[in-house]
């Protein structure tokens, strides 16, 4: 099998579970409300005094992250066990598709169908923005940084779900894709943990710091509603862990999927 | 070579290059927003607020704040700051979310009061939190014995200090040198003893290794605060008997006035100056000595070492 090809099977699973996604009237009812509590942000900072751009950024870029990561969740448990339990999993590795490009090919759907959600929150973020403060500010650049660390957490959360989704039950692969990133929200405050730890406690704790995601430093929409600037260099190291973490875990969920008995 | 084994030993390598890479990349994250957490944490200060998105979960959230606290204090000592302004709200969130979160008065306090590199120099600051402390855990002895200790050290403040340790001699559950320094404070009686009762209560009344290691360090320089008075007064007055400077410890023992040679509390003797001042052989290695120090040393403080207890 030639990379042409092979490409073109990850590209075609991809669009497929893009399309599947879209189409998924649960996905319609989280994106309709994601843009309805940015509504809602114009109505709080309506009635709130002076912090109205505080308010649209803090509340719109919450629930994009928060309805992200919970569609991310919940497509990502049921991208393999949906496909075992309708059988289509077996038409589609009945055909020259490996197991491999299986899996990497619905991660990229997933995140597709995520960075189009992100995109059309953005644009309602952008709008109660403009709305609230007649006119852009310089330092409205620094939401999009924000806006491109949620995407990041996005690729890291599908990686987790789609890991945990090819040996665990839905059910499962939710709780613990769910419980990674409540854990890895407070990952700086685990590793300070770590930190003042000593002993064998202390190399544990440390390694456990180490291996759940870190998500502390994707969350920097507190520090972009007040317009503080994000540094170049976390831009770049975000970047590189979030692919790097994301790499991971879909390298797990290719081993685990590769050896399981889909009989 | 099969191409299931192949894709395989491809993925195995990937895992272990990119957890390799994650880690390294966090390590970087870690160093270039080390002291952020405690900014970050600060957007939010309305602890009315933080009660409510902790959806009932206040303690947990205290304690996470108290942790912070602990850790922007030790990163700033660590790094030789001055700078410690987000101590006093870390520590404010932390009591207001849990008010009987008893360590983060104590410590806190400690953290505080002292002037920087080891502390926040916020004598007031660490006033106003220990009397919050005793407003909402009026049971507790030690939150007395914390603010009658800053009354004295920080402020002179001989009533203040009294009256602090006397309501807390009051209580049910006390400690015996309450009273005792109580009735010191209202004497105004030895500033000597009184200092040495002092850290003698603060090393029997933690479990902290770090603070009695502190209390003991304080007591040693308070030794040799005392042996250096005292030498210098001996040395004054045999001045006044012989109308000349000593001009050893010799000539002191020869008139009669110490025996033997008298020594630090490292065993390392004192050295008599030629204007018959005292001084510590190896000053540096006594911390928060105040006397026995080369004319114009300031006070040597000990390394910036923080092993902070978060609970």
């Amino acid at each position: 099998m030639n990379s042409g090809g092979m490409n073109s099977r990850i590209g075609y699973i991809a669009f497929n579970t893009f399309r599947e996604a879209v189409r998924d009237r649960v996905l319609y009812n989280l994106i309709a409300f994601a843009l309805l509590l940015s509504g809602a942000a114009i109505l709080v900072g309506e009635i709130s005094i002076d912090i109205e751009r505080l308010v649209v950024v803090n509340l719109g870029l919450t629930a994009v992250s928060l309805f992200g990561v919970v569609i991310a969740i919940f497509i990502g448990i049921g991208l393999v066990s949906k496909e075992i339990d309708k059988r289509t999993l077996y038409t589609v590795l009945s055909r020259p598709v490996r197991r491999w490009e299986f899996v990497v090919g619905k991660f990229f759907g997933l995140t597709g169908t995520l960075v189009v959600n992100t995109f059309l929150m953005a644009i309602g973020v952008f709008l109660a923005l403009l709305y609230v403060a007649h006119k852009f500010e310089k330092m409205d650049v620094w939401v999009l940084v924000a806006l491109y660390f949620i995407v990041l957490q996005f690729l890291i959360v599908c990686a987790l779900a789609l890991f945990f989704s090819s040996f665990s039950t839905p059910l499962m692969s939710a709780v613990f894709s769910f419980a990674l990133f409540v854990i890895g929200s407070l990952a700086e405050d685990l590793r300070g943990f770590a930190r003042i730890t000593h002993g064998v406690g202390g190399w544990v704790a440390t390694a456990i710091a180490y291996l759940v995601p870190n998500f502390s430093a994707l969350n920097v929409i507190s520090q972009v509603a007040h317009g503080d600037p994000v540094p170049g260099r976390l831009i770049l190291y975000n970047t590189v862990y979030a692919l790097l973490y994301s790499a991971m875990a879909i390298s797990g969920a290719v081993l685990i999927f590769q050896r399981r008995n889909l009989k | 070579m099969s191409a299931t084994r192949r894709v395989n030993l491809v993925a195995i390598a990937v895992l272990f290059f990119s957890m390799a890479g994650a880690m390294a990349a966090l390590h970087a994250i870690d160093y270039l927003r080390r002291g952020s957490v405690a900014q970050d944490a600060l957007y939010l200060r309305s602890s009315k607020v933080l009660r409510r998105l902790s959806l009932g979960y206040t303690g947990l959230l205290a304690d996470i704040y108290w942790t912070r606290a602990v850790q922007y204090f030790g990163e700033q000592h660590h790094a030789g700051s001055r700078d410690f302004r987000l101590l006093a709200p870390l520590l404010e969130v932390t009591t207001e979310l849990d008010p009987r979160l008893l360590p983060a008065y104590q410590f806190g306090a400690n953290f505080l009061a002292p002037q920087p590199p080891n502390g926040a120099g916020l004598p007031e600051s660490a006033l106003s939190l220990t009397k919050y402390g005793i407003e909402h855990n009026p049971e507790q002895w030690r939150l007395y014995y914390n603010l009658g200790f800053l009354h004295y050290m920080e402020f002179k403040d001989y009533a203040g200090a009294a009256d602090a340790f006397a309501q807390g001699a009051k209580l049910p559950v006390t400690n015996a040198l309450m009273s005792i320094l109580a009735a010191r404070m209202a004497q105004h009686a030895g500033e000597f003893d009184t200092a040495r009762m002092l850290w003698v209560t603060t090393y029997q009344s933690t479990k902290d290794a770090l603070i009695r290691e502190n209390a003991v360090e304080h007591l040693l320089a308070l030794q040799v605060d005392e042996d250096v008075t005292r030498l210098e007064q001996v040395a004054e007055k045999y001045h006044e008997q012989t109308g000349r400077l000593p001009a050893s410890m010799g000539d002191l023992e020869r008139a009669g006035f110490i025996h033997g040679t008298p020594a630090d509390p490292k065993g390392r003797p004192y050295k008599l100056m030629p204007d018959g001042r005292i001084e510590a052989q190896d000053p540096e290695s006594l911390y928060f000595i105040t006397k026995g120090l080369p004319p114009g040393a300031a006070p040597p403080q000990p390394r910036p070492v923080v092993k902070p207890d978060s609970k």
